[in-house]
């Protein structure tokens, strides 16, 4: 949320504004350029980030689908290839898991299955996290997962910044780019320059300097992480937090750096921790930072159940502002209380 | 197959860089043979293998750096079977045992001591960047408060401790030279002796009258290049009475005292760069004056060029410091763990001398010793003490 230039008039908005800015600005630069996704036409969206898009672009270009998440992805790619540039909207990661195989076994191959022939520059957005009380089958946060796949990025924006100018950098990128919005950040306000534009999707961001902990996180978890490094302040401990930005490719180079200064991580990850891409990072930290760590790395991580659907479970199985602090205490070998976590 | 591992020199030592090597595949070697060079704090050492046997693969080229416990080489034990599967030998390797022909020189048995010996890095709990920093500054972590998580050792504990020491804390990796890291080397092994030994000293004066008159009788005869060195008589005096006191020949090791048949005595040698150490000379009580001499004068000059070999570097069973005709009258020496005594000898002089009621002047020397006091009590220390004099006053028995 840095402004790029001083002078430039900022304006107060949401992330949801930022994001339909961003596809609005995307229609509006390059013809080729559509939507198609459930509800995202007449309804304005389920989260009503496509609200009035119908009105100003028209059906051609803002495009209401059959829930048939296998059959829209798969129209989105082979419209990809043909030359159009698609925005899928896909309600939840959950939903994703129905066009599962029109990503991992489609998007992500056919450029290397037609010998380098076919591009596949399609941009899928879609909601993850939990937090709003919408249970099991609506609030994982899958990311992780699907940062597994090589052929594909994975973008994570958490600010307004990154959520108005990912989206037209990803619709450049010649491969297929699935970008995840975290369901609580869309109504959290913010300042936004008049002219802010794209921004790159590769590198990992530095949102607060620090140098007895590096707090690294990415998405939804970013501002309970910088809401953790105050708390940190005040008892003298200066948390490094690092927002990852874009999980697949990882930016090795932000997190190894912040890391062997600090010498201390804790991974924040709203995933399970399980095989998750907190577990990657950790590995990563590992294998090239080892000899410049002074404690084990802790991760923060969601409880390994089904996002429970009451209020009081759902906080309890998410990571929170004081499992973060305390699992940086911990790296400190301050008390900081028991992991609740099962190792 | 076996894998030959780099030695621990010492127990302060944490790796080495190989520096050249004497043996390639296919090439024979027996127990003894100096297979490689290895520079560690303490300068280049030459490492020996104590099997026959047969080199198959080297495994790390000269110039690299590698911990103590990685396989350096690999070879074929002379008896065994071609295929079979491989082994890891300890490091340095446990002798089998031994094969029937023993080669001249009798090489010596393997040093016990580093394989025995626990680091004293290994049990501390220590994060890893406190480890690198410990290694670059040649700190002791056992000396080492921990505040990080469960009390671990943490890099800010390091530069704590190092600053209470009066350690230079550069900024980033230091260049060390040679002379810093045996210094370091130096630092952690008699920090290590002042942390763990409770040193008793006793000290008793000699008259040199009889050993002085023999020697010269001696020596007259002979060219300068074959006289035999004053040194020779006080190593052969301390290693014939540690023969017979066992409890000052030997290890301390994990809280109990290890006694040494045999003497290897090590000789105190100042280094022109600064620093100073210790190699042995194996079997100092079976060797005659001659052959401590030539021992010495051989010492000397390769431990000031730097080419020790690795069963010098670990095998001595006590100390002789002995300050020759430079220095003070006595001195009261810091036990190299995990030894047990420490035998000084001061400057020769020429003193008052009561012989049968009548006064004369003798050249004297004062012999010291520094006794552990957990291995050792003073009583037997004045015994071990009263024979190396009683031994110097019968030259011609040495």
């Amino acid at each position: 949320m840095n402004g790029a230039a001083t002078a430039t008039a900022m304006r107060t908005m949401t992330y949801r504004e930022a994001v339909r800015e961003a596809i609005r600005d995307a229609l509006t630069r390059d013809e080729r350029v559509f939507l198609m996704g459930e509800d995202v036409g007449h309804y304005g969206g389920c989260f009503a980030v496509t609200k009035g898009l119908l009105e100003e672009f028209g059906e051609e270009r803002i495009r209401d689908t059959p829930l048939s998440e296998s059959a829209f992805v798969g129209a989105g790619i082979g419209a990809a290839m043909a030359g159009m540039r698609p925005i899928v909207e896909i309600m939840t990661v959950n939903f994703s898991l129905l066009a599962l195989d029109q990503i991992v076994n489609n998007a992500a191959t056919i450029l290397h299955m037609s010998g380098g022939q076919f591009n596949v520059p399609l941009v899928i957005r879609m909601t993850t996290g939990g937090g709003k009380q919408l249970a099991a089958q609506h609030s994982h946060s899958l990311e992780g997962w699907y940062a597994h796949i090589p052929g594909i990025k994975i973008l994570t924006p958490a600010t307004l910044e990154d959520a108005r100018g990912m989206l037209w950098t990803a619709l450049q990128d010649p491969d297929p780019v699935l970008i995840f919005e975290n369901t609580l950040l869309y109504n959290m306000e913010g300042e936004l320059p008049d002219d802010a534009d794209a921004v790159d999707i590769d590198k990992a961001r530095v949102r607060r300097e620090g140098e007895h902990v590096s707090l690294i996180t990415y998405g939804g978890s970013l501002f309970k992480t910088l809401e953790a490094a105050r708390v940190l302040a005040e008892e003298g401990v200066e948390a490094e937090v690092v927002d990852l930005r874009t999980l697949r490719p990882l930016d090795n180079a932000t997190i190894l750096a912040s890391v062997s200064r600090t010498r201390r991580a804790v991974v924040v990850d709203e995933g399970w921790r399980s095989g998750s891409i907190s577990a990657e990072i950790s590995a990563r930290i590992m294998e090239n930072a080892f000899w410049n760590l002074d404690a084990p790395v802790e991760r923060v991580c969601s409880a390994e159940v089904p996002m429970p659907y009451a209020r009081h479970l759902e906080q309890a199985a998410l990571p929170q502002v004081d499992t973060i602090v305390a699992a940086a205490r911990r790296t400190l070998g301050r008390a900081g209380g028991p992991d609740v976590d099962e190792r | 197959m076996v894998d030959y591992l780099m030695p621990s020199l010492g127990a302060d030592m944490k790796d080495g860089r190989v520096v050249e090597w004497h043996v390639h595949p296919g090439h024979t070697v027996h127990r003894g043979d100096v297979v490689g060079v290895v520079d560690t704090e303490k300068g280049a050492i030459e490492i020996e293998i104590w099997e026959d046997g047969v080199v198959r693969e080297i495994l790390v080229e000269p110039g690299r750096k590698v911990l103590v416990g990685e396989p350096l080489f690999r070879y074929q034990r002379e008896a065994e079977a071609p295929v079979e599967p491989v082994a890891r030998a300890e490091a340095p390797p446990v002798v089998p045992p031994a094969p029937a022909e023993r080669r001249e020189p009798a090489p010596p048995t393997p040093p016990p001591l580093a394989a025995a010996v626990p680091a004293p890095a290994e049990s501390v709990r220590a994060s890893p960047a406190a480890r690198q920093r410990a290694r670059e500054l040649g700190i002791d972590l056992t000396a080492v408060q921990g505040s990080g998580p469960e009390g671990a050792v943490v890099v800010e504990d390091v530069l704590r401790h190092a600053e209470g020491v009066g350690k230079r804390v550069p900024g980033k990796l230091p260049p060390t030279t040679a002379a810093e890291g045996m210094r370091a080397a130096i630092a952690a092994a008699m920090s290590r002796s002042k942390r763990e030994i409770p040193h008793y000293y006793l000290g008793t004066t000699v008259s040199l009258q009889k050993a002085t008159d023999w020697l010269a009788a001696l020596n007259r005869a002979r060219t300068p290049d074959t006289r035999v060195l004053p040194v020779a008589l006080t190593l052969k005096a301390v290693a014939l009475a540690a023969r017979e006191f066992p409890e000052m020949n030997g290890h301390w090791i994990d809280g109990a005292f290890r006694h040494s048949e045999r003497v290897h005595a090590g000789l105190a040698i100042s280094l022109r760069t600064g620093g100073l150490i210790a190699p042995a000379i194996h079997d100092a009580d079976q060797k005659t004056l001659d052959a401590l001499t030539t021992s010495v004068t051989d010492l000397v000059q390769r431990a000031r060029s730097g080419r020790l070999r690795s069963s010098e570097i670990t095998d001595a069973t006590l100390t002789v410091s002995s300050l020759g005709d430079r220095g003070v009258d006595r001195l009261y020496g810091v036990i190299y763990p995990p030894q047990v005594a420490l035998v000084g000898v001061g400057r020769p002089a020429h003193r008052p001398w009561v012989v049968e009621g009548a006064l004369v002047v003798h050249p004297v020397i004062e012999i010291t010793l520094s006794g552990d006091h957990r291995a050792s009590d003073g009583h037997r220390g004045a015994l071990f003490l009263e024979r190396i004099g009683d031994l110097l006053q019968r030259p011609e028995e040495l």
